[in-house]
């Protein structure tokens, strides 16, 4: 039989076992977990008692992103094996009451919004896992062609995975092409649409051209997103990872000075409880 | 007017609001967070000394816009596009009265665009006919995320939406803006999807569709679109501003815009009072795309130009003086415009169908 740890170091593993469980939740539109966003506003664990807050960047984010969020936070913490008692909370959004209210009755979604809703959101969720791997594709590409501007771009049909090197673009490729359920060989093509589909030589630009407009567009709003949530939140910046992708000098500044020793803010919260 | 280094740039701002969010006029807590998140947008993309306090950002004022667009801000001609949010604003956000009052004391300088609503079924249409004839309209701005009721959104494909275009076929309204807000129905799918403007600008080919904020944050369907549509254009309000703190990612718009969409369809504005023009124009005419970003071509003082008022006043039939107009580029009605092979492919729009 194990021994009984102190009730101070058991609180602190179950608060650090729930945000990790947290970790696991992301936003679906910036495909990023909602702990580097900074979304989790507060996290208390009280014995079997987990009560989280979240926060959004503004008051109109898509509801049905938000409530997304919001429930896939529920469905983790309520999965730890030790936790009975789960309250997520979304604060200071439009629909707050509305999506708050669904979530303590687990309404589901279209019990949540009832007539708004008319079926579900599992489309909703593909057509954003295809847009984050379509940006990965790109990013990898770009990467090539940056690297060796008389390298053709008609030839990038040719790239496979084993040509592409052993680097983090590469691995966020890999596991949006696992997400997709794409062969993750060294010899599958690297540019194809969401269902492995390749391209005729004279469609390469093209679809090349596509994707950098989906990678363009995901990574400015990411980053937009974020600063307006250390706009509206003072101090959130202490919650959010950086994002390489899309940064840019002005993310800098707006950064604590130190963030090799950042601590997320509801954990420091604790500690300082 | 703005001149730098011997080049003279007419302004046409094609997207300004004069608003009202005082606590007086709000409705309920929805009007306190809808201008909390435009003062938040504000402050976010701001440079230092251009941010207003949050009360003069609450209701700005003819006198104060007046300054701020043609006194300060180079503004050759601007455009009214009133956002109603009835369900927000006691009196509604733009402020209809006030807005139009100036717009016909300074016909030379402001034009005044109305907004509808095709949930307002027969009765909206009397109501677009009779404003129409009113305000002399010419062009409206739609909000697709309006809450109405128990209704939070519609789309520019409804059967309704489709009564009033008709409409403004009849009363000569040719100008279409579009903002995509966030919320619409059925929730199932992406708010911010753009598939309805495709829709209603093939069914309506005589009428321009300008799609506010140039589909951000879905860039790359508002260009797919745009691409294969010659009457969709791309208007830059809440993108302009991205060229302070995120001027990469501001490159990269421009970039996809001048090679998707063409530089004869793209139009600036200050989203005022969102933010001002004169900071916008100086840095947009300072503006080139950063070397490093090898895949776009830099953009020439001509691009610059045509966005910063001559595609707009092309639009409206704003009189522009001679030497200061250009002729359009020698660019398709549809598909890539770039400058690059893909451009050779253009003619044939049969191969976006393999893409």
């Amino acid at each position: 039989m194990a021994l009984a740890l102190p009730e101070t170091a058991r609180g602190a593993g179950t608060h650090a076992a729930a945000y990790e469980a947290l970790s696991g939740v992301f936003d679906p539109e910036l495909d990023e977990p909602i702990t580097d966003l900074g979304f989790v506003r507060s996290l208390d664990v009280a014995g079997d008692s987990v009560t989280v807050h979240l926060r959004l960047p503004t008051s109109f984010c898509s509801p049905n992103f938000a409530y997304l969020m919001a429930s896939d936070a529920k469905d983790a913490l309520t999965a730890l094996p030790w936790s009975r008692h789960v309250v997520v909370e979304l604060d200071d959004h439009h629909d707050s009451d509305l999506i708050n209210a669904g979530l303590a009755a687990d309404a589901g979604y279209r019990g949540t919004f009832r007539h708004e809703a008319e079926q579900d959101l599992d489309e909703l969720r593909e057509t954003f896992r295809r847009k984050a791997h379509t940006a990965a594709m790109e990013r990898c590409l770009t990467a090539l062609l940056r690297a060796d501007p008389d390298r053709e771009v008609e030839a990038l049909g040719e790239v496979t995975l084993g040509d592409l090197p052993d680097d983090e673009r590469t691995a966020a490729l890999r596991r949006r092409r696992a997400a997709l359920g794409l062969p993750d060989v060294p010899t599958a093509p690297v540019l194809v649409s969401h269902d492995g589909t390749t391209y005729a030589v004279a469609d390469v630009p093209l679809a090349l051209r596509r994707a950098r407009s989906t990678r363009v567009s995901i990574d400015g709003n990411a980053h937009f997103c974020r600063g307006l949530l250390r706009t509206r939140y003072p101090g959130s910046e202490q919650d959010q990872t950086d994002r390489p992708e899309g940064a840019e000098p002005a993310d800098a500044l707006d950064r604590p000075p130190s963030p090799t020793t950042f601590i997320p803010l509801s954990q420091l919260k604790e500690h300082l409880s | 007017m703005y001149s730098k280094d011997g080049e003279s740039y007419f302004i046409v701002d094609a997207h300004v609001a004069l608003w009202d969010a005082r606590p007086e006029n709000q409705r309920n807590i929805h009007g306190k967070q809808f201008i909390d998140c435009f003062y938040d947008y504000h402050r976010n993309l701001s440079p230092e000394g251009t941010v207003w306090s949050y009360e003069d950002y609450l209701y700005q004022g003819g006198r104060r816009l007046m300054k701020d667009l043609f006194e300060d801000g180079y503004v050759d001609h601007a455009v009214f596009q009133p956002a109603f949010l009835g369900e927000f604003y006691k009196n509604g956000f733009g402020q209809t009265e006030e807005a139009s009052a100036l717009a016909q004391a300074h016909p030379d300088k402001l034009t005044y665009n109305h907004n509808f609503d095709p949930r307002n079924g027969e009765a909206g249409l009397d109501q677009l006919r009779a404003d129409a004839e009113r305000f002399g309209l010419r062009g409206v701005k739609l909000y697709t995320a309006e809450w109405h009721g128990e209704s939070r959104g519609w789309r520019l494909d409804d059967p309704w939406a489709y009564r009033y275009f008709e409409a403004c076929r009849e009363l000569g309204i040719t100008n279409i803006h579009i903002h995509k807000g966030p919320t619409i129905r059925p929730l199932d799918r992406d708010a911010f999807d753009v598939a309805d403007v495709d829709h209603v600008a093939t069914d309506f080919t005589d009428l321009n569709f300008v799609v506010e904020h140039c589909g951000l944050p879905r860039l790359e369907d508002f260009c797919w679109i745009a691409t294969q549509e010659p009457n969709v254009h791309a208007g830059l309000a809440v993108a302009m501003p991205f060229i302070h703190t995120r001027p990469r990612y501001f490159a990269q718009i421009i970039g996809e815009l001048l090679y998707w969409v063409g530089e004869d369809r793209i139009q600036f504005s200050s989203d005022y009072a969102l933010w001002t023009p004169k900071w916008l124009i100086e840095r947009f005419v300072d503006f080139q795309i950063p070397e490093d970003l090898t895949e776009y071509a830099p953009i020439t003082t001509a691009q610059k130009k045509k966005i910063l008022g001559l595609n707009a006043a092309k639009m409206y039939d704003i009189d522009v003086p001679a030497e200061l107009r250009l002729p359009d580029a020698d660019e398709p009605a549809t598909g890539p415009r770039g400058a690059d092979d893909t451009a050779e492919r253009a003619a044939d729009t049969s191969t976006l169908a393999g893409v």
